[in-house]
């Protein structure tokens, strides 16, 4: 288990134990993180499941799919430098205290 | 080896239990919860001798086998047919029948016509159309949902959206439905649809040219990618044709499935009415409840091991997703419908890379339609009985009665 924060707008933080191998997004669904929508269920169609990353942990994540950068044209809340669809960070022992931000909407 | 239904015989894996059932008789096509509950009940996977294919219906092993593209290909067929031994009755398509890397390609280009965005735009016109068209219906007294609505609905704004300049409603509801009971055996079903061929597919392919598109819409966004020579324009014509193959008949069986979920559980429509931000997640419940996709195939590209079952190259696996939405063990009471719930991970629009590419424009129509209904119907009633109407690949409704009241 890989120990993920995530923090809503008005603060909160929510700490969830993400599986090895699945997404983050999973992992916050699991944990009924309800700012996270992910109506697609991870086919990266309906960028509902939006987070901003920590700017001192972007350079942990892979870069993003062509796919991935034009969803992201399509998120609710404005598209910023450190935006990312949750269901395409897949959770490595790399994440180990991995930082998001939640955003206001996610449609 | 002897071919059976398009595909190779197979012989039966060890440890899988031979079921004798035919997934597509017309009285489980139309009422499959027993099917359903039964296939997961003998295991991750059964062998149905009719057809000599593997069946699937536990949440765990239809998500493996339906979104590992690379063990188990979209490009061999869907249906029982396997290309790689006989044509398929039209050129294949090149978004549902194709894998990475040129999957990757055609994807993104949909992708980016019926994007969340593209489709947003589209809102207030939905509105308008849906807000007309109930206001007719609540002056009208009772009608029949399926096609005064659930098809009504659809074949007004969808070709609009799309930038047809010529509208057929009959052709596009017919040629969906043909697609889908193309996927099925040689049976009745598909034998009817097949039919319709002279009629249909003509005219669909004929809407499919540039010349036929208006200059805004989803299929002028795929025309530019022709310009911008990200695809050829064969290509952009059969993405046109993906749109009309599965842009409708899905459309209409999810709002036909949403009105007949809202008067069957006239409990979970006042507390839809009373906390209308439960409506989208109100719809995934729909989709997860009813499955309007209730099975598609998949073929195993080499030999391979799911589960500790060993399937065999060229095995066709029937992906029954209906069963895998009511699966006990991945959701809590599945056989209740509870707008509560936050179905996320059911499948009903698939998963991973073959995901429904059109689910936004599903979910924008159907949001017209209920935020319609919970602002001006109080009260949702049958009529008459609803029927169910088999196809090979869909769940949908036949016959749909119903009154809206005011209160």
């Amino acid at each position: 288990m890989v120990k993920i924060t995530l923090v809503e707008p008005g603060g909160k933080q929510i700490i969830v134990d993400a599986k090895e191998g699945g997404s983050l997004m999973q992992a916050a669904v699991a944990a009924g993180v309800t700012g996270i929508v992910a109506e697609c269920g991870g086919s990266m169609m309906c960028a509902t499941c939006h987070v901003y990353v920590n700017e001192d942990d972007l350079e942990k994540l892979p870069k993003k799919s062509e796919g991935e950068d034009e969803m992201l044209d399509s998120t609710a809340s404005i598209r910023k430098e450190n935006s990312r669809l949750s269901c395409q960070i897949k959770i490595g022992p790399e994440l180990e205290g991995l930082k998001v931000y939640l955003p206001e909407s996610q449609y | 080896m002897k071919i059976i239904e398009g595909h190779h015989e197979i012989d039966v894996p060890d440890g899988v239990p031979v079921w004798d059932v035919d997934p597509y008789d017309v009285n489980i096509l139309q009422d499959p919860s027993d099917y359903y509950a039964e296939l997961r009940s003998k295991g991750p996977f059964v062998f149905i001798p009719k057809y000599s294919i593997l069946a699937c219906g536990r949440h765990k092993e239809t998500k493996e086998v339906f979104s590992d593209w690379e063990r188990f290909v979209s490009s061999r067929g869907v249906g029982l047919q396997d290309f790689e031994l006989e044509e398929p009755w039209r050129p294949r398509s090149i978004i549902l029948e194709v894998d990475p890397p040129d999957h990757a390609i055609t994807r993104r280009v949909l992708a980016r016509a019926l994007s969340p965005k593209a489709t947003a735009d589209l809102k207030e016109d939905f509105q308008i159309e849906a807000d007309k068209l109930i206001d007719e219906l609540l002056e009208k007294g009772s009608f029949e949902a399926v096609v005064e609505l659930a098809e009504e609905f659809p074949t007004t704004v969808f070709p609009k959206a799309v930038g047809l300049k010529e509208n057929n409603s009959r052709a596009l509801v017919d040629y969906g439905a043909m697609v889908f009971n193309a996927l099925g055996p040689d049976n009745e079903l598909r034998r009817n649809a097949m039919a319709m061929g002279p009629t249909t597919v003509p005219w669909i392919v004929e809407q499919c040219s540039r010349k036929n598109l208006k200059d805004k819409g989803f299929g002028a966004t795929i025309f530019a990618a022709a310009d911008a020579g990200e695809i050829n324009e064969e290509q952009a014509e059969k993405l046109v044709r993906s749109l009309l193959s599965a842009g409708v008949d899905t459309t209409v069986t999810g709002i036909g499935s949403a009105l007949w979920c809202l008067a069957s559980f006239p409990e979970q429509f006042k507390r839809l009415k009373e906390d209308p931000s439960l409506m989208r997640p109100a719809f995934e419940e729909v989709l997860r409840f009813t499955s309007p996709v209730h099975s598609f195939c998949r073929t195993a590209n080499g030999d391979t091991e799911v589960s500790g079952v060993k399937i065999a190259e060229g095995s066709k696996i029937l992906c029954v997703l209906g069963a895998a939405n009511a699966d006990e063990t991945q959701w809590s009471d599945p056989n209740k419908f509870d707008i509560g719930r936050r179905p996320t991970g059911h499948l009903a629009m698939g998963t991973g890379i073959h995901g429904c590419v059109g689910q936004n424009l599903a979910r924008a129509e159907v949001a017209a339609v209920l935020t319609s209904i919970l602002n001006k119907v109080d009260k949702i009633e049958f009529t008459g009985e609803a029927v169910w109407r088999p196809n090979n690949a869909i769940h949908a409704l036949d016959k749909l009665p119903l009154i809206f009241k005011t209160a």
